[in-house]
């Protein structure tokens, strides 16, 4: 085990080279739904059991379920009412499970990007190739569904091994060469992108995902009411919004469709999406949209300010 | 490191759910269901008339709202008999100041401890649903068969006996159910059951023994969850509920389907001096909305079943 992960350098949230993003927006602006299938009996991965309580877990089960059959359309009539494309993290199973969600994203063109198999299948324990043949798995069940060249990452039920983004990026170049694979969503140090260091040198980056705007963490771990949720977003984006006028910020609002979509939390999601839409010089976009430009546009000089800082100039 | 190959195996990797309990459907592409005189949202209410024996076995687990400190914890046993000496008539006059009907769900030795409780929910003709034998017989997976058949037997006919009713409707304590709970109700006469919240109106749920009604029973609106679970304030809980009143109402009306809200509440919780205030503010609230059905869960269940086929 390592006492740093060694992804990134350290590099301060002050001079660093200006992000200038399409349109000369201040922010880029994205949603990400989870779509997620969770087992209702997987077989129980030796470091985490999937459910509390002995099969069957009614409950954890069901209000996921309820995601699926009753929420989906409704977060997905809301993002259509303020011209949000989803960027969805998907458990890729679900492409066989419950193609009508696959094709109504596909159809409003929404992105996909890897959640791994099924949310309740975790990293730990996997060998390397056993980790390599799950991500290889669920970015072919996207490109077989949907035709999309998965491009991003975020590990299932956000379990990971040394290894993950290493892999995540080779599996990708070998099935998609630069098209695929090129960025993740697990890392949570920034409120920009930033350039990942990988054993295979590829053009890999974080985007910011954030946990604290995350529905699951505010509703289930921080037990926030709706409307202080609702706050915490407009709170986020005005200060995201402010800091863009001088270099470009990246603001996410990770969904879950059993959280956001209920009939008591839809109101404050909608107010905030409202709210965010509402301003100019918002670059409303998706993950793999976003990575893109930062390495087409930003990635060299920022590798070059990162390398300049740790020489010390 | 390896994992065993299973991890690597899906064999439920297929169209539909990954089991057989149920079909996947989706809540947007079913028929339309329309409630009695043109109403779009059933309003069901559900009362949990509770009892917690001071000697809780907590077996597999301590159920929620159960007995926490060393034996006798007379702090949680007397706050939850609190509820059905005191908060429940609080919640009775409210029903009746706003005309609404709720349904009572009752642990049976509730009913046997207390008929004077029981008698006035009848005298009302209020429904009554069997919330298993009492809160510490929970129902959960790997649990002795004949143990099991024999407390939904006693829980199900004994709550039969007490009230006079028919008793169709489950509630498990703690929405626990082991994985045979489904065929024992289906066996023992019940028609619908309330522990599953994966959709906002009833489906038909598969079982050994014939199928049931999965009724939408919220949990994330339910008094616990938001007051005890949550700690949100009871200003809060007020704001949730007549949201998701609003937004139930809207979407009936823009989709043509009628809607349910359920509201699960609990006389030790809502019952109290602080907050029956809010729960009688909820009641004026959703009772003054046009459109709404305030209905017993048996007669939203009978009117849903009347419409499939």
């Amino acid at each position: 085990m390592k006492s740093d992960p060694d992804f990134y350098d350290y590099w301060p949230y002050e001079g660093r080279p200006r992000i200038e993003w399409p349109g000369g927006a201040r922010i880029a602006f994205w949603v990400a739904p989870n779509i997620e299938f969770y087992e209702l009996n997987p077989p129980t991965n030796p470091h985490r059991k999937a459910w509390p309580q002995p099969y069957p877990a009614t409950q954890g089960y069901s209000i996921r379920d309820y995601g699926n059959r009753v929420g989906h359309v409704r977060q997905m009539e809301v993002l259509d009412r303020y011209g949000v494309r989803g960027s969805v993290s998907l458990s890729t199973a679900l492409c066989d499970h419950h193609p009508e969600l696959i094709a109504m994203c596909a159809e409003r063109n929404w992105e996909f990007f890897s959640h791994g198999i099924y949310n309740t299948r975790y990293t730990y324990g996997m060998s390397e190739e056993q980790e390599r043949d799950m991500i290889r798995d669920a970015m072919a069940s996207i490109h077989r569904h949907t035709g999309q060249q998965c491009a991003g990452y975020l590990a299932p039920a956000l379990s990971h091994s040394e290894l993950t983004l290493d892999l995540f990026a080779e599996v990708g170049t070998e099935l998609f060469g630069d098209n695929g694979g090129f960025y993740t969503c697990d890392l949570f140090h920034d409120d920009q992108p930033t350039p990942i260091r990988l054993r295979s040198d590829k053009r890999f980056v974080s985007i910011p995902y954030s946990l604290e705007m995350n529905d699951t963490i505010a509703y289930v771990v921080n037990r926030v009411e709706p409307r202080r949720y609702g706050q915490m977003l407009k709170d986020n984006f005005d200060r995201l919004y402010a800091e863009g006028a001088d270099s470009g910020t990246v603001m996410c609002i990770p969904t879950h469709n059993y959280q956001v979509s209920c009939p008591h939390r839809l109101k404050a999601f909608e107010e905030a999406l409202e709210y965010i839409t509402g301003h100019a010089d918002v670059w409303v976009t998706t993950g793999r949209e976003i990575a893109q430009h930062f390495i087409e546009r930003h990635y060299d000089a920022s590798l070059r300010d990162i390398a300049a800082r740790e020489a010390g100039a | 490191m390896t994992l065993d190959r299973e991890h690597l195996e899906y064999p439920r990797r297929r169209y539909g759910m990954d089991h057989e309990r149920y079909d996947w459907s989706l809540l947007s592409q079913r028929r339309p269901v329309h409630w009695p005189d043109g109403k779009s949202l059933a309003l069901w209410i559900n009362v949990g008339l509770q009892f917690f024996p001071l000697n809780q076995r907590g077996k597999p687990f301590g159920v929620p709202g159960g007995m926490t400190m060393p034996y006798p914890d007379l702090r949680h046993y007397s706050l939850r008999d609190y509820g059905n000496r005191v908060g429940i008539y609080r919640l009775l006059n409210a029903f009746d100041k706003f005309k609404i009907r709720a349904s009572f769900a009752f642990s049976t030795e509730l009913a046997e401890r207390i008929p004077y409780l029981l008698d006035r929910i009848v005298a009302r003709g209020d429904e009554i649903l069997c919330h298993g034998w009492n809160m510490d017989s929970l129902h959960y997976g790997g649990m002795d068969e004949r143990e099991e058949g024999e407390l939904v037997a006693r829980a199900v006919g004994r709550l039969r006996e007490l009230s006079g009713q028919a008793v169709r409707g489950w509630l498990s304590p703690a929405r626990n159910e082991s994985e045979r709970t489904p065929e024992l109700l289906a066996a023992n006469g019940i028609e619908y059951f309330c522990d599953w919240v994966n959709d906002d109106m009833p489906f038909e749920f598969r079982t050994g023994n014939g199928p049931l009604i999965a009724m939408p029973l919220s949990n994330e609106l339910e008094d616990y969850f938001i007051l005890v679970n949550n700690l949100h304030s009871e200003q809060s809980w007020l704001e949730q509920v007549c949201d998701a009143a609003d937004f139930l109402l809207a979407e009936a009306r823009s989709s043509g389907c009628g809607r349910i809200l359920a509201l699960n509440i609990h006389p030790w919780l809502m019952g109290q001096p602080h907050r029956i205030g809010v729960l009688e503010q909820a009641l004026a609230y959703i009772s003054g909305l046009d459109g709404v059905w305030s209905a017993h869960a048996g007669s939203i269940c009978t009117s849903w079943r009347e419409q499939q086929d």
